[in-house]
């Protein structure tokens, strides 16, 4: 079934049709519609689960920490602030390997207050070791709901998918809203091993020594690195089933490009457009659309970049005192190839200011002729 | 006479309690109580340390660790998970007065609010015991800690947490006090049988942070409690407040004070302010009871 669906609707559906039992959140613009939607499937008996209509955000994440270490499916969603007061219980939840799924609505930071898209919040928790996946369209954004329970139950690790405040969570699109026959095949109920049950009784997350946390962590790192094989083999059987095509990045025309567009989300969406135009016009350019940014793709990243003349990456966020954030990490990961090539960084769009194709064109032609970047911010369409 | 406390031990012998712990003695005596089809939520405070280090543990019912300003809003997920799964258990936020008074307080107002099916419970020991004994809004006037030094002690009330609980209108709240287990055991048993959200202040001396020797707990909960400064009650739905022990020779507070060096600074006319204080503040709750 097609329905007109804006991306917090997406986010709604993808938790319904994954059969979550106990959602848990409260209210931050731009995610209100996810959460309204859900209270009124749980109010019509169309979800059967509990809603806990929490104080804070700090509390939503805590109540489905305790309600996934009793093994049942979670869900949340958030955004900006609302995630930031969550920064503590994100920790936890990676450390009780609770694979809780969130919708995250990207929206800078205040102050000053902004509700328009930027992704230092969800950029921001980068290292909790949550997993991070930016959707570039709506159908993306519910169909990655599905695969991202089916990904963080196999590890137990968390997993947030992310979604641009406005241009995608207020914003119309047809999306094509599976089977919910198909989608239980796809993902059967949650069997949580290590669970809180009175019956065979263990304390979970108590103090521990300098010999057993070093090898606790170790483990939620191979846990990411298994997630790499598990987002690529997750696409397949989606793809198989579903007939849409994910994996851990999405590629246009790379084929026999020479220079690159690399970008995530909402932006990479555009850039396709800009390709089109600068195809025309005789460029030999193609686009890199970093899907899942945690765990970080390397491997991806050097198999297309190790064949490329230059690449230039556009963030729509900026680690302060640095650079953008996916421009660094796509130079970490080329940092010892042999043949990297130039890989310029251009911050934009910061407070949701439009990134257009118009821009994207220039931002590429005012790179690529250059031989290399003179600094690691390259800022687009500042007011000076 | 015989005691009315189950005799089954669900809590082991031996964990890393202080000497003289009170709030060891709580556990033992709230699980016997609870029973073993209980599942304890406990935030950042001393029994995070006590119930043993990874990977031991001393309770034998789950518990599950959280943090500090997480109890109850672990303990709602906790609890929505076993309604979910069809499970009777007894979910139970075991806290410190540090979770309960000040970090977790807009949380627990939360749940309260909300009449989460829980029975929390505060160990109040009066300080951040487990980092070192830092004041808490838990900790009385007066008192000595390690941010509130001799020369410059306490000037604050301690907060009225029951007050605040019964102005939740939540359906259980008592007080009790390592002193009377029997008193413990009724109210936990009393506490299990209610459902949406049932709070139980515990009343535990702490050695450490007091500045006593661990063999005076007892007398000094007992004290306390003889004394009315730790009145021993039932609310029910916030309105009806019952007292349970009832004070008919009251004692001067001046020996509870004296056996702990947290107040060994205070003068005659501290302990007489102190004594004016406990004073006001029964015939205040004499006006809350039920006739």
């Amino acid at each position: 079934m097609r329905k007109l669906l804006i991306g917090n609707h997406a986010l709604s559906y993808g938790a319904k049709l994954s059969r979550a039992q106990v959602i848990s959140a409260y209210p931050i613009t731009p995610q209100t519609e996810v959460v309204e939607l859900l209270s009124e499937m749980c109010a019509s008996g169309e979800l059967k689960a509990k809603f806990i209509k929490v104080e804070s955000e700090h509390s939503a994440m805590a109540s489905l920490i305790g309600a996934s270490a009793v093994g049942v499916r979670t869900f949340t969603a958030t955004s900006s602030q609302g995630l930031a007061l969550m920064h503590e219980m994100l920790h936890w939840a990676v450390g009780a390997r609770t694979p809780i799924v969130m919708g995250n609505i990207n929206r800078a930071l205040a102050p000053p207050w902004s509700v328009w898209t930027e992704q230092n919040d969800s950029l921001s928790q980068r290292d909790t070791g949550w997993m991070q996946l930016y959707a570039q369209n709506n159908q993306e954004v519910l169909d990655s709901v599905i695969q991202a329970y089916k990904v963080a139950e196999s590890i137990d690790l968390p997993a947030m998918v992310i979604l641009a405040a406005f241009v995608l969570s207020h914003t119309s699109e047809a999306v094509e809203i599976p089977d919910q026959k198909k989608v239980d095949a796809f993902l059967p109920s949650y069997k949580r091993k290590y669970k809180l049950d009175p019956t065979d009784p263990h304390a979970f997350g108590g103090l521990t020594n300098t010999e057993n946390y070093y090898e606790l962590r170790y483990k939620i790192q191979k846990a990411m690195e298994k997630a790499l094989d598990k987002w690529e083999e997750v696409g397949e059987e989606f793809e198989e089933i579903f007939g849409r095509k994910y994996g851990l990045i999405e590629t246009y025309k790379v084929s026999d490009a020479k220079n690159l567009i690399i970008s995530s989300a909402t932006i990479a969406s555009t850039a396709r457009n800009a390709i089109d135009k600068l195809r025309e016009k005789g460029e030999k350019v193609g686009l890199l659309r970093i899907r899942v940014f945690r765990p970080f793709p390397a491997k991806k990243v050097r198999g297309i970049l190790n064949s490329i003349d230059k690449a230039v990456v556009i963030d729509r966020n900026i680690g302060f005192g640095a650079s953008g954030i996916f421009y660094q990490e796509v130079k970490a990961a080329m940092y010892n190839e042999k043949n990297t090539p130039p890989i310029f960084g251009v911050v934009a769009g910061l407070g949701g200011r439009d990134v257009t194709s118009k821009h994207i064109i220039e931002i590429y032609e005012d790179t690529i002729k250059k031989n290399k970047p003179k600094s690691d911010i390259i800022w687009k369409g500042l007011k000076e | 006479m015989s005691l009315k406390i189950p005799e089954e031990e669900i809590m082991s012998c031996g964990n890393l309690a202080c000497q003289g712990c009170g709030a060891n003695i709580a556990m033992r005596h709230a699980l016997k109580a609870l029973g073993r089809n209980t599942a304890l939520i406990i935030p950042a405070c001393c029994w995070s340390v006590i119930d043993g280090p990874f990977p031991y543990s001393s309770v034998n019912v789950p518990i599950f660790h959280t943090a500090f300003a997480a109890a109850s809003s672990t303990a709602v997920g906790v609890k929505a998970a076993f309604e979910i799964l069809k499970k009777k258990t007894t979910v139970v936020a075991w806290t410190g007065d540090g979770s309960t008074y000040d970090i977790g307080l807009g949380t627990l107002s939360g749940s309260a609010e909300r009449n989460d099916d829980m029975i929390y419970v505060c160990y109040d020991n009066e300080a951040y015991m487990n980092t070192g004994v830092q004041r808490s809004s838990a900790t009385p006037a007066g008192a000595w800690t390690t941010t509130t030094p001799a020369n410059y002690p306490k000037k604050n009330q301690k907060k009225d947490i029951i007050s605040i609980m019964a102005s939740h209108r939540i359906p259980y709240i008592a007080t009790t006090s390592v002193a009377y287990p029997e008193d413990m055991v009724e109210k936990f048993k009393k506490a299990k049988n209610i459902k949406g959200m049932r709070f139980i202040l515990i009343f535990c001396p702490c050695p450490t942070g007091w500045k006593y020797p661990p063999q005076f707990t007892v007398k000094l909960a007992r004290l306390a409690v003889l004394s009315k400064l730790f009145p021993l009650l039932e609310i029910e739905d916030g309105i009806k407040w019952k007292l349970t022990k009832k004070i008919s020779r009251p004692q001067p507070i001046k020996e509870y004070l004296q056996l702990q060096g947290r107040f060994k600074h205070l003068k005659e006319k501290d302990l007489k302010e102190i004594q004016d204080t406990i004073d006001m503040n029964w015939e205040l709750l004499l006006k809350k009871l039920d006739k």
